[in-house]
């Protein structure tokens, strides 16, 4: 008796709930992407506000693995026939999706083909010029962006008796021998991305090349040229001050920033995206400040360079699955949800309004560390050697580079000898991409 | 009268070996004959473009001094790994063959390794042997010994190696255990009454008659280090510091997967098929000849 009851009542359900769907189905948007923890919620949460707020359409997103992983994933799907629709993508990765003509589909012309109001100077030129081409059109759309600064331990500082944060590089190595003398005898100062910081980076604070045609923005025929004097001479600092662990080398990705968060190292040059991590675990004072630069240098600082992700669409999509992915772009362009992105994960807010809006409530006074990476950004004028860059082949690049600083930093090359290996076997990878890319 | 059963059927043998061959053809002959054409192709990562480009991918290959140096990194770690994990195993196992209380704990104990995934295997010797955050690794630089896998490539291989070995121990201990129980009491005793002491017992009966569980291990152990102890060492040093762990299998993952250079990636494969088979032949013509079965 109970059981033809539940069973009725099942039936109703069942009724009820197939009349409830709408007679017109939703437009689905695959969005595969690589956040991971509190990201993996904010990319979560942006995609259920968004089908929300619209009954059109609906963003589903998954988590793909690393950004590697992603990348190759989406790179996989696309070959096989069944591509996502929007695919985040480092910006390492950035060469290699532009160079894909017909697998992906532009930003600016998405919007444009979708009829999308989209003004591509409403835009941080420094973090939309990484994935726009020479003439300004925007290629893919920035999601999270970040840049390089210098976490500092105060109390740490404080103890070893360095009164100021350090600005120039000789003073960071005074600070570190001071630090080491105090007893961070395994860590004076150290870094994490080991190529992001001491050869990409560094070249575009001190404003010198990394390779020709403007770092590859301007031309798939680019010829790397970072083993000039001021690398090399910072390389050899580097060699001779690894021999006392004044400096201690702390691996190509990020898991060594621990370091920073544990007490060990008390000033470490890692990603600004790193806010999200040590506001919850030090337990110390810290901050960030600028990257250092050698005073010597004509021109330095001149601005920093991003790093992060931002999102591709892929080619040969039905023309009403674009016009969702363009109202999408839309959504997260809003001004507010720009302003909550930046102050909730960290990353950088990308329209010029959002800035202005998180300037003026005056949230930076409060949290001066999330400012540092946006005045190292827009400290000067971009120019042909801090625009950005563009290599092909670019994310096992990185590993060959850092493979070369490792020999160097073991005693194994000179300074000079270990960069001319790495711009000359990059080159070599960089011929083989050109063939490919044409 | 003899009892036997005789299917005079001739398509009945090749019936009951399809389900086999269509599988080796599925998983090894199809993807292999795939691999061995592209290693002839230029390609860009998406496959929008596709080139015949001859024996180019080969050429260049042969021309990069870090194919070498990945082979010899390839030889040192093959031999270390095959070698400890070999004679550990067999040690623990002798160890395992008696009659102890808890003896089923013990052996329980050695088999877990085997069920961990390789990537989780370098997760958790990074755990223990990261220079700055590993459990192990403070009390070592806390003792004034300069452990530095991110720098020292002899730190570096000896983590891939102790990862390698503990994980394949697992799988050769079972195998050497199961062929110890196989080994007769009698000749055992025998031998121990004719005088001869556990360690001559060891090395003229329980070795030689365990030889083809050997042989059989060795083989496998041979093609473990070439390709799975992959994820072993993307896990603890991605092939560095300046590629003193890259061996040829994780070259072909650096130069293809990230590289996103599939027809010099397909070129390392072959080569490297071809240096499996010949390893797997030289095994069955020369080592074999000493196995008694």
């Amino acid at each position: 008796m109970a059981f033809r009851q539940f069973g009725a009542a099942a039936a109703v359900a069942l009724t009820l709930a197939l009349g409830a769907t709408p007679a017109q189905a939703v437009i689905e948007i695959q969005w595969w992407h690589a956040m991971t923890g509190g990201n993996n919620e904010v990319v979560n949460k942006l995609a259920a506000d968004f089908n929300a707020s619209q009954s059109e359409y609906r963003v589903i997103p998954s988590y793909k693995g690393s950004y590697p992983d992603t990348m190759n994933a989406g790179i996989a799907a696309f070959r096989a026939g069944n591509a996502p629709h929007i695919i985040q993508v480092f910006e390492v990765g950035t060469a290699t999706m532009m160079s894909a003509t017909g697998a992906i589909k532009p930003v600016y012309q998405l919007m444009k083909d979708a009829g999308e109001p989209f003004d591509p100077k409403n835009y941080l030129p420094a973090i939309t010029g990484y994935y726009s081409t020479s003439k300004g059109d925007m290629l893919s759309f920035p999601f999270n962006s970040s840049s390089m600064v210098m976490w500092i331990n105060k109390d740490e500082l404080k103890k070893a008796g360095v009164a100021e944060i350090p600005k120039t590089w000789p003073e960071v190595f005074d600070a570190a021998k001071k630090l080491k003398a105090a007893g961070h005898t395994t860590c004076g100062f150290s870094n994490a991305w080991a190529t992001w910081a001491n050869i990409e980076q560094f070249s575009a604070w001190h404003n010198l090349p990394i390779g020709t045609k403007a770092n590859g923005l301007d031309g798939f025929d680019t010829v790397l040229n970072f083993n000039g004097p001021l690398q090399v001479r910072h390389l050899q600092n580097l060699i001779n001050l690894q021999k006392d662990k004044t400096y201690d080398y702390s691996g190509r990705g990020n898991a060594s920033e621990a370091r920073f968060g544990s007490g060990e190292c008390a000033i470490f040059l890692t990603s600004s995206g790193y806010y999200g991590t040590v506001k919850g675990i030090a337990k110390f004072d810290y901050t960030s400040a600028p990257m250092p630069y050698y005073p010597d240098a004509a021109g330095a600082p001149q601005n920093s360079i991003i790093g992060g992700a931002s999102l591709w669409v892929m080619g040969g999509k039905k023309p009403e699955e674009y016009k969702g992915i363009a109202k999408f772009f839309s959504f997260l362009s809003d001004t507010d949800r720009q302003v909550y992105l930046h102050e909730e994960s960290g990353y950088l807010p990308i329209t010029k309004a959002a800035y202005a809006k998180t300037k003026a409530d005056g949230f930076y006074e409060k949290n001066p560390v999330l400012e540092t990476p946006l005045k190292e950004l827009t400290n000067k004028e971009p120019t042909e050697n801090s625009r950005g860059l563009r290599f092909g082949n670019m994310v096992q690049m990185r590993d060959i580079w850092a493979e070369e600083i490792e020999a160097a930093l073991a005693g194994q090359k000179t300074a000079q000898a270990a960069l001319d290996a790495a711009v000359a076997r990059g080159n070599a990878m960089l011929r083989t991409f050109e063939k490919t890319a044409k | 009268m003899e009892k036997s059963v005789v299917f005079n059927n001739k398509l009945l043998p090749y019936l009951l070996l399809t389900p086999q061959l269509i599988i080796t053809f599925l998983f090894f002959y199809w993807p292999a004959s795939q691999a061995f054409w592209q290693s002839f192709l230029r390609e860009d990562a998406f496959g929008l473009s596709s080139e015949f480009i001859g024996l180019e991918n080969y050429q260049a290959l042969l021309a990069q001094p870090e194919y070498y140096k990945a082979m010899l990194t390839t030889l040192i770690f093959s031999t270390l790994v095959a070698a400890l994990s070999l004679s550990i195993a067999l040690l623990f196992a002798t160890q395992a063959d008696r009659n102890l209380k808890a003896a089923p704990v013990y052996k329980t104990l050695m088999i877990w390794p085997y069920a961990v995934a390789p990537a989780i295997a370098g997760v958790l010797w990074i755990f223990m042997f990261h220079p700055s955050l590993g459990t192990l690794a403070r009390p070592l630089r806390w003792m004034g010994f300069d452990w530095n896998p991110l720098l020292n490539g002899n730190h570096a291989m000896t983590l891939v190696v102790m990862a390698a070995v503990w994980k394949q121990i697992a799988y050769n201990f079972l195998f050497f255990l199961a062929g110890l129980q196989s080994i007769p009491k009698s000749v055992l005793e025998a031998g121990a009454i004719d005088g001869a002491g556990p360690m001559r017992r060891f090395w003229t009966i329980v070795f030689p008659l365990l030889s083809p569980t050997t042989f059989f291990l060795l083989v496998v152990n041979i093609v473990y280090v070439f390709f799975d102890t992959f994820g072993i060492i993307d896990a603890v040093t991605e092939g560095g510091p300046a590629g003193a762990t890259t061996t040829m299998v994780y070259k072909v993952y650096a130069d293809g997967r990230l590289g996103g250079d599939l027809g010099s990636s397909a070129a390392q494969s072959v080569v490297l098929m071809v240096i499996v088979i010949a390893l797997t032949a030289i095994q069955f013509r020369y080592v074999e000849r000493r196995v008694q079965y």
